[in-house]
């Protein structure tokens, strides 16, 4: 059994109750897990949310992490895949006076473009798996962004 | 039927069978109580203090085997139980707590007595309940019951704001609970367990290692079959005690950090570990890398979530104990006791070499006698609780335990405090036995307004107060670990016990000698009133053996041998 941290995303469907979020992540600082990110939205025409957690840990705390969810009440089910197809979104913020078109193209790249321009800023968007995220937010770099917003990722299992 | 919040809390109770409910009044629980003085239904004890509610609770809870009930105010009266709660929590201990709220329009607004309750509990309870609206009670009372005595048990608190024990709503407890999202398995895989019944037969050194979820399922006479048709042996952690009985021949004793010598190294040498309802606490384990090095791990336990948390299970099954067992029971005919013959001797010879047990003294009376002494006299006739330190190491040791729930204990939270009131409860659960609670002289001082509870209610609690003018625990580590530095440890200024019992009503004895001792305890089980058996025992006494925390389960201090030094 390897004890090296793996990233891991893991889903969760719970029941769209009060306090329910607080329990899931109380269940994460008090055991020690860890949360890279976290998003939740209702399932549409369901009483059920969403969640996607990124998280890290060895084999035995990912397995543990998986059954203590299980184990809270209002949780329906968890998964916890290899194989998930991932996305994230950013938006960032791009003072006005740079490239537009260079900084268009670069989004489009990413699955994204301007989607905003004001009187001294842009704000361009894009979706991509969080490791191209990464990468786009590397190059963007030298487009002197003002703001950037990560939105976390989230995931369906195949 | 449209009553108000506050009697459907007396509805659910009478509809649920409680017979007992511990509590303490205030402001935000005052209409609960209010519909509590017009029933007769069930009576309530007035703890003196609302962490001994909640321990008092468990106790009654432990000792019948039913969800035990406390009720609360707000905000300091809530803040009280909370160790109550952590305590359940980590025993698995089916509870309903109840506490009042500040009226749902003041919540958040810091209001007098005001706190997120929920927000406490929720980190120390199996699931926690805030009430916003009455219409919803019926169902919610209904779950928390459910949820707290089935699957792992645990404490589940409700908390209700004031307006809403006032708003009437329409009552019906007949509604079917559709817990979509909760569904304990309770049944073992089959396959699992014909794989572990044919481990079980190729073992050579099996080792059945009983838990306290034995005593949560209602399994240990299922248990009690197991292990005598296969003849394997078996050990206990501490919450396991009394699950079988304490002469029969096929158990170890307890192992662990106080275990025996022979029960932590058959731990050590067995081949093959059948673990029931058991969560490998770290109490038990001693190092991990260390614990049943060689052998295989088959672990039955309704959590899946304690399965190969700590310790790899080569054969996990999830399920109730008692359900496993049973299906366990239908194969044992593939599983020959004979070959474990040589082990069985192999463990004799560990008892031999090392025997639980503890050396006289002229001078003063020694703790272990004590409880072998109670043990003698009592035996089955007592019910035994404790408080927290080396008296609860050595009443666990000690005493002839001789059926489930006869044992209780705060195991996993180590609650100083926890055994009088918990005494409490178990006698107000079982009033036909002797309700005996083994104390400290730093535990009794944690709950010891208790007295004027058992003085009140008549509840004939005998206290026997291993007084060794110690925190005697801790002393040991310092004495042991810290070159006797014994820092904030020394209990020699103490109050007069036996004025103390006096001063609230009940009865108090000093004694020093075996005839006293003999002749108090007499006495207070036929005066049939509170009492304080204060023992005056030897100060510097260690529980041994001892595995050093940390340290690996065949690594034990031992008694020394009577000479040594
Ligand atoms: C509430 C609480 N505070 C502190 C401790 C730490 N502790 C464990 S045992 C112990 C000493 C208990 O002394 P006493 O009740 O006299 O029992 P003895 O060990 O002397 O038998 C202490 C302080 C605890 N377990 N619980
Ligand atoms: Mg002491």
């Amino acid at each position: 059994m390897t004890e090296e941290n793996q990233r891991r995303v893991v889903s969760v469907i719970v029941i769209n109750e009060a306090s329910v979020l607080s329990r899931i992540t109380d269940l994460f600082s008090g055991r020690g897990y860890n949360i890279t990110s976290l998003t939740v939205a209702p399932i549409p025409e369901s009483k059920y949310s969403r969640l996607t957690i990124v998280t890290a840990g060895s084999v035995r705390v990912i397995e543990q992490i998986t059954k203590q969810l299980h184990k809270l009440i209002p949780v329906l089910r968890v998964y916890e895949h290899e194989d998930m197809v991932e996305k994230e979104m950013a938006m960032i913020k791009l003072p006005i006076t740079e490239n537009l078109s260079d900084i268009n193209a670069l989004c489009e790249a990413y699955n994204g473009k301007i989607v905003n321009a004001g009187e001294n800023t842009i704000i361009a968007m894009v979706a991509d798996e969080p490791k191209r995220i990464d990468n786009f937010l590397n190059a963007i770099k030298r487009y002197n962004p003002k703001e950037i917003v990560r939105s976390g990722a989230v995931a369906l299992e195949r | 039927m449209q009553i108000s919040g506050a009697q459907m809390v007396i509805e659910a109770f009478i509809a649920e069978g409680v017979d007992t409910v511990f509590g303490y009044p205030g402001g935000a629980i005052m209409n609960v109580y209010d519909e509590i003085y017009k029933q007769d239904k069930f009576q309530h004890i007035l703890n003196r203090h609302e962490q001994a509610s909640v321990h008092a609770a468990e106790g009654y809870s432990k000792a019948s085997g039913k969800v035990g009930v406390a009720m609360i105010t707000s905000g300091p009266g809530f803040t009280n139980a909370v160790t109550g709660l952590a305590d359940a929590y980590m025993d698995s201990i089916p509870l309903v707590v109840i506490s009042g709220q500040v009226p749902m329009s003041l919540i958040g607004t810091d209001a007098f007595q005001e706190i997120d309750a929920v927000g406490i509990s929720r980190s120390c309870t199996k699931h926690n309940y805030l009430v916003t609206d009455a219409k919803d009670l019926p169902r919610i009372l209904k779950e928390a019951f459910y949820i707290a005595r089935s699957g792992r048990p645990g404490p589940v608190h409700v908390d209700i704001p004031k307006d809403v024990t006032a708003q009437i709503a329409e009552f019906d407890y007949d509604i079917e609970l559709n817990l979509e999202t909760y569904k304990p398995h309770t049944k073992g895989n089959p396959r699992q367990i014909k794989k572990a019944i044919e481990a079980i037969a190729k073992a050579k050194r099996p080792l059945f290692y009983l838990g306290g979820g034995i005593i949560n399922a209602n399994a240990a006479y299922e248990v009690r079959e197991l292990v005598q048709k296969t003849g394997i042996p078996a050990v206990e952690t501490f919450m396991a005690r009394g699950v079988l009985s304490h002469d029969d021949e096929l158990l170890i004793g307890m192992l662990g950090m106080h275990g025996s010598y022979a029960s932590n190294m058959a731990m050590s040498e067995t081949d093959l570990v059948i673990g029931l309802g058991v969560r490998f606490d770290d109490r038990v384990t001693g190092k991990l890398s260390e614990f049943a090095k060689n052998a295989d791990v088959i672990h039955v336990d309704i959590d899946p979530a304690s399965i190969s948390k700590l310790v790899n299970a080569d054969y996990p099954i999830v399920g109730d104990v008692k359900n496993v067992v049973e299906d366990m029971l239908e194969q044992v005919g593939k599983i020959d006791s004979n070959n474990y013959e040589s082990w069985r001797e192999t463990i004799i010879n560990f008892n031999e070499l090392h025997p639980l047990t503890f050396h006289e003294d002229t001078e003063r009376l020694k703790p272990q006698w004590v409880v072998k002494r109670v043990g003698e006299l009592l035996g089955d006739d007592a019910n035994i609780s404790t408080d927290v330190g080396q008296h609860q190491m050595w009443a666990g040791q000690f005493y002839p335990f001789t059926r489930p729930r006869q044992f209780v204990s705060s195991s996993g939270l180590g609650t100083m405090g926890f055994g009088f009131p918990a005494a409490i409860g178990v006698k107000a659960a079982s009033p036909e036995k002797i309700s005996i609670n083994f104390t400290g002289d730093g535990s009794i001082l944690m709950n010891v307004q208790e007295l004027m509870t058992a003085v009140e209610k008549k509840i004939p609690v005998i206290n026997i107060i291993l007084n060794n003018n110690f925190l005697g625990m801790v002393r040991q580590w310092q004495t042991l670990f810290y070159d006797k530095r014994h820092a904030e440890t020394d209990l020699s200024v103490q109050p007069d016990f036996v004025k103390l019992a006096e001063a609230f009503g009940g009865i108090g004895y000093r004694v020093k000698t075996k005839e006293e001792f003999d002749a108090a305890l007499k006495d207070a089980v036929e005066k049939n009133v509170v009492a304080f058996i204060e023992v005056i025992v030897h100060r510097m006494e260690n529980v041994m053996p001892m595995v050093p925390s940390g340290g690996s389960l065949f690594n034990m201090m031992l008694l020394e041998k009577k000479g040594d030094k």
